[in-house]
């Protein structure tokens, strides 16, 4: 592919303004897996808890901290409840790129609706915009919702799939775990909760998620968002899988920790690397631990 | 240049010996090791064409869930009445918790005449154990063990048994509780669950046992999550995903209607059938519209 001939080669397409995608590469990526030992990396997914019930003066979320990537753990403690409003959450399970963007994005609508029109955003309108836009994605945009919140109608909680298909229950969950946390809600829920009792089930059914489920683990998150307009974001509520007590208490060999001035200074010599830096002093020289 | 085996190579001859030595297989071993014969249509030749179907492929009439909790003095099982025909939910009367012996009691999820069949097997044994009329009866562990070497010696001839069974017993004072599947694995715990009972009974099994339940205690446990079950599962589409199809009837539904088997110092037991109760009239389900058309459910 030497030189003049510009148009068959790579330098020539690129030089020219090709209008599209260039699908140079689908080819080359579909016969990695096939024709070499590479295999291509898999999209972080939050493989997940997440759940939702409605009690008498408001809505409880809550959502485990665990994010996979493959069945590796990529993240101990992500942030699986997003805002969309002031009186508005969402918890989100699938392909944690997929529900972080779909969720800010909504947010921002909804942000724009408040300021055009003046009053507090409504839990339908999230849910309708929702759904409109995982429905133009065909199922693409892998995001599994539990969307809650309270307007001036009342407490809502709404359970919306990646194809954009949408229910409304009094007890919701989503996720690889959600098997877990809904056995937890049929056993255990009650009409007309007291936040206490909601707060409680929520944790549980989160409990059974994070110990049952591979692709669940570390923290509970809990969102309260209450009828009276007051919402309490309790992240890290439960952390029953820390291991920092574990992690502090195994001594490790002095020799990996070496203190400052342990090495005894027998002369000091500055070569400055640019004219100008001849009285650079180094004022903080705190040693460096690992 | 020598020839390497590149991978394609390597792949496509282990696969030709695979294939010749089932094809082996399947003519050495017509009859099955219950002295059941499989009826031959004639084809007798080594490696030649595909003859009938000689091995099982998928099951045909299953049954779903069987739970199993260890209790203070004795162990508990509990299943559901129904026999499931694919999407139909065919014999809704059958009986898939058995006791075998003075001790065991077991139930199985998965194809229903496969268990008809280690019923038979059980039964024989212990039928022997009374012929033998030495007051020595085989204990749950002993048969446990027994049915895990026929599920894997059968799977390694790719005909297994298809079905995932809980085994669950009282000897001499101690409580038994294991579990087998189609492929051999074999374990045994406090708690345990076959089929889609394990991903909805087991997390309220593990979070509500201790260690000195009473019988009462694990009788409501039971039905409690009988009753989830009977609540949240449905008819599942299509195969399972990423995993073994049919494994342990998870092609059907559950039914309201369940049996519970007990084995503790006294002998053992099977219960009659009868209906658990269920709720179906919570005022949010009744009305989650709240009165709109346009509030995003269906």
């Amino acid at each position: 592919m030497h030189g003049e001939s510009g148009k068959q080669s790579l330098r020539g397409a690129l030089k020219e303004d090709v209008p599209g995608f260039n699908f140079d590469n689908y080819a080359r990526n579909a016969s990695l897996p096939t024709e070499t030992t590479m295999h291509l990396p898999s999209a972080m997914k939050t493989g997940t808890t997440i759940a939702g019930v409605t009690f008498k003066d408001g809505v409880v979320l809550g959502a485990d901290t665990r994010a996979t990537g493959g069945t590796e753990v990529a993240d101990k403690n992500c942030e699986k409840i997003h805002y969309l409003a002031p009186n508005i959450y969402c918890c989100g399970a699938g392909t944690a790129a997929d529900t972080e963007k779909t969720t800010e994005i909504i947010s921002s609508q909804l942000d724009l609706l408040r300021l055009s029109t003046g009053s507090p955003s409504r839990v339908v309108t999230a849910c309708t915009m929702l759904k409109r836009m995982l429905f133009r994605y065909q199922g693409h945009v892998s995001a599994a919702l539990v969307l809650g919140g309270v307007d001036s109608s009342g407490a809502h909680l709404y359970q919306i799939y990646p194809h954009g298909s949408t229910d409304k229950n009094p007890y919701v969950t989503m996720g690889s775990g959600s098997l877990a946390a809904m056995s937890v809600f049929e056993t255990g829920f009650k009409e007309d909760m007291t936040e206490a009792e909601a707060i409680e089930l929520v944790k549980e059914a989160i409990l059974a998620g994070i110990y049952n489920d591979l692709g669940s683990g570390s923290n509970v998150d809990l969102t309260i968002i209450r009828k009276n307009g007051e919402v309490t974001v309790l992240r890290g509520y439960l952390t029953p899988n820390d291991v920092e007590p574990l992690r502090t208490s195994y001594k490790r060999p002095a020799a990996l920790s070496v203190p400052a001035g342990a090495t005894a200074v027998l002369s000091t010599h500055m070569d400055p690397a640019r004219p100008g830096l001849e009285g650079l002093v180094i004022e903080d020289a705190t040693a460096m631990t690992f | 240049m020598p020839r390497k085996w590149t991978g394609l190579n390597l792949a496509s001859t282990s696969l030709f010996f695979v294939t010749l030595s089932a094809c082996l297989l399947q003519v050495v071993f017509t009859s099955n090791m219950f002295g059941v014969t499989v009826k031959n249509s004639g084809m007798t030749g080594t490696g030649t064409t595909a003859g009938p179907t000689k091995r099982t492929h998928s099951p045909m009439v299953t049954g779903t869930s069987v739970l199993g909790v260890k209790y203070n003095g004795g162990v508990m099982l509990a299943a559901d009445t129904l026999a499931s025909y694919g999407s139909l939910a065919r014999f809704k009367d059958v009986t898939r918790l058995n006791a075998v012996g003075d001790y065991t009691i077991l139930g199985a999820g998965g194809e229903f005449s496969d268990f008809q069949a280690i019923q038979e097997i059980l039964e024989k044994m212990d039928q022997e154990d009374k012929n033998a009329d030495d007051g020595f009866s085989h204990s749950p562990a002993e048969l446990f063990n027994y049915l895990r070497a026929i599920f894997y010696s059968k799977r390694n001839k790719f005909n297994p048994l298809w079905n995932e069974v809980l085994v669950g017993g009282f000897k001499d004072g101690k409580a038994f509780l294991g579990h087998l599947d189609m492929i051999g694995t074999a374990f045994s715990d406090e708690v345990m669950a076959t089929g889609f009972g394990s991903y909805l009974a087991l997390p309220i099994m593990r979070k509500r046992w201790h260690a000195n339940m009473t019988e009462g205690e694990a009788r409501a446990l039971l039905e409690d999550c009988m009753r989830v079950l009977f609540y949240r599962w449905g008819l599942r589409e299509g195969g399972r995903e990423g995993g073994r199809q049919g494994e342990g009837g998870s092609d059907c539904r559950a039914l309201n209607r369940i049996q519970i088997a007990k084995a503790d110092a006294s002998g053992v037991l099977v219960s009659q059938a009868f209906t658990l109760s269920t709720v179906w009239d919570l005022a949010s389900f009744a009305n989650p519209k709240a009165g709109m058309d346009t509030d995003g459910s269906w």
